[in-house]
């Protein structure tokens, strides 16, 4: 069975209904990247497959050893964190939270795996660091360091390159594809087609008509050509 | 000096000096703590705002009478701190609003109540020590020390064994929520503490200056600081600090409580934004 299984959601708030009849599946060590329009439901998708909000309609299934609380969340950053004092080591810790330990405090194996996370994306000799200090990509990888404590399974990722420069950009983007390989499934929500097209395996494409395949039946798909042409066009 | 020092020790050896300073410290101990995820999750006014209603609660106590009225003004005020922490986003009237609301309408109401119902016959003279808290510290009896102290402990234990979900519901509270903390649970949590802290503070610096009390260690440390433990350490410790200098002062220059403590807050404010300037500039 697939790790994530959304099957004819209806998504929305109140008496207004962004979304209809929306399924796809992912499974292991796939890397979806879910695009679309300002306002068409991306966000509203995020929030109820991470069950901050109920779906109007459908069901989200878990399967294949996943639970609903397994996924590793990279939201946006929030204005309070722009100047929160806290040092790396203690956010990357607390994406150890969600484990049901039963212990209010953390144990040596969570502060290891902290650890050992903080030296995968390369942030081990921040970790006294103070994060509003930092740039907005080291920013970044702490956040991912934490989302990987709470996951080591299936990452959401929210515009995850969103304000950083190019640069940094294609770093995130390396960084990403390189958990993808080690078999850790994706689903990114991103503005950037062409990234998308590069390094997803599989695209959802939320508008009035939705898309959900491979890459490669995105590309031949009419939704698809269109929606590259014009962002290709903006670019010249 | 040694007249400062004969002058405290006489002082000292009344049992409402002792207990003054006891319950000082610890109410200084308690809001503090709480001070910065307050002032994170940009709620640095609900301390004004919650302790008006412990004032309208009050004078509705004292106009019908109530012996204790502890009784009436701490269940009125948990439930208003839990209104106020709840709203969150789907709220119609929001945060800095629905404080304003609040805080402005019961301060009014409660001087209504007073001025149209009050037996004593000196009213503004009440009135202005219960927003100032000018007296009543001094006033204490040994069950008000021990209650003092018991809501104390019960707060910090509460802190200490809650500190890391604290710090991830005020970090980011859609990822706590994300991977199955209970929120909702830790924000009631808080908020019963606040209300808590505000009703025991009301007998130290009086409803109107207990924001100060709130945010200004909190507010200090994070100029210097820069990791949330060593954060909340520090604004404790500071808090403490300040309260207790504050009751030394007042007792030997005969100056208000509540304002020569926070008076001491603003200045040790002042130099911790030095301090943090002059080091982020090294």
């Amino acid at each position: 069975m697939a790790q994530l299984l959304c099957k004819n959601l209806m998504l929305g708030y109140e008496n207004n209904i962004l979304v209809r009849d929306l399924s796809f599946e992912v499974n292991q060590g796939d890397y979806l990247c879910i695009v679309g329009e300002n306002g068409s439901g991306k966000s509203t998708l995020m929030r109820t497959i991470l069950r901050l909000q109920p779906p109007m309609g459908g069901e989200i299934a878990f399967g294949d050893g996943m639970r609903p609380n397994e996924i590793g969340y990279l939201p946006q950053q929030t204005v309070v964190q722009k100047d929160f004092p806290a040092s790396v080591r203690e956010i990357v810790l607390s994406g150890c939270q969600g484990h049901s330990s039963g212990s209010f405090f953390y144990s040596k194996e969570e502060k290891q795996l902290a650890a050992e996370h903080m030296e995968r994306l390369g942030i081990a000799e921040l970790s006294g660091r103070c994060y509003r200090e930092l740039s907005g990509g080291q920013q970044q990888r702490v956040l991912l360091a934490r989302a990987l404590c709470a996951t080591g399974k299936l990452l959401l990722l929210d515009e995850p390159v969103s304000g950083l420069d190019p640069k940094v950009t294609m770093e995130m983007y390396h960084l990403i594809k390189g958990l993808n390989d080690q078999g850790i499934s994706i689903i990114m929500i991103s503005h950037d087609i062409q990234a998308a097209v590069k390094y997803a395996s599989h695209i959802l494409h939320i508008d009035a008509d939705i898309f959900y395949g491979t890459k490669k039946q995105y590309l031949a798909s009419p939704v698809g050509k269109r929606y590259i042409g014009e962002e290709g066009g903006e670019e010249k | 000096m040694t007249e400062w020092m004969d002058k405290l020790t006489l002082y000292f050896s009344y049992p409402f000096v002792r207990y003054a300073c006891i319950v000082g410290v610890l109410i200084a101990l308690c809001s503090s703590l709480l001070g910065v995820t307050l002032v994170l999750k940009r709620f640095s006014f609900i301390g004004d705002g919650l302790s008006h209603v412990a004032f309208g609660a009050i004078a509705v106590a004292s106009v019908v009478n109530l012996s204790n009225d502890m009784a009436l003004v701490l269940p009125v005020t948990i439930v208003c701190a839990v209104l106020l922490l709840r709203t969150g986003q789907n709220a119609k009237i929001k945060g800095d609003a629905a404080i304003a609301m609040i805080s402005v309408g019961s301060l009014a109401i409660g001087y209504l109540l007073m001025n149209l119902f009050s037996t004593s016959s000196n009213l503004s003279g009440d009135v202005c020590s219960t927003l100032f808290g000018s007296t009543s510290i001094l006033t204490l009896t040994r069950t008000e020390v021990w209650l003092s102290a018991v809501l104390s402990v019960i707060v910090v234990a509460a802190f200490v064994v809650f500190y890391h979900k604290i710090f991830a519901v005020t970090f980011d509270e859609n990822f706590a929520r994300a991977v199955g903390t209970k929120v909702n649970v830790y924000n009631l949590l808080i908020a019963v503490i606040v209300a808590v802290i505000i009703v025991l503070a009301m007998n130290l610096v009086g409803s109107l200056l207990i924001s100060a009390l709130v945010i200004f260690p909190a507010l200090s440390a994070m100029r210097v600081f820069k990791s949330f433990l060593s954060v909340t350490v520090c604004s404790a410790a500071l808090s403490v600090f300040c309260a207790f200098i504050g009751i030394l002062i007042s007792i030997l220059a005969g100056t208000p409580v509540g304002s020569t403590i926070v008076a001491i807050d603003l200045a040790a404010f002042f130099v911790f934004a030095w301090i943090g300037r002059m080091g982020g500039r090294a």
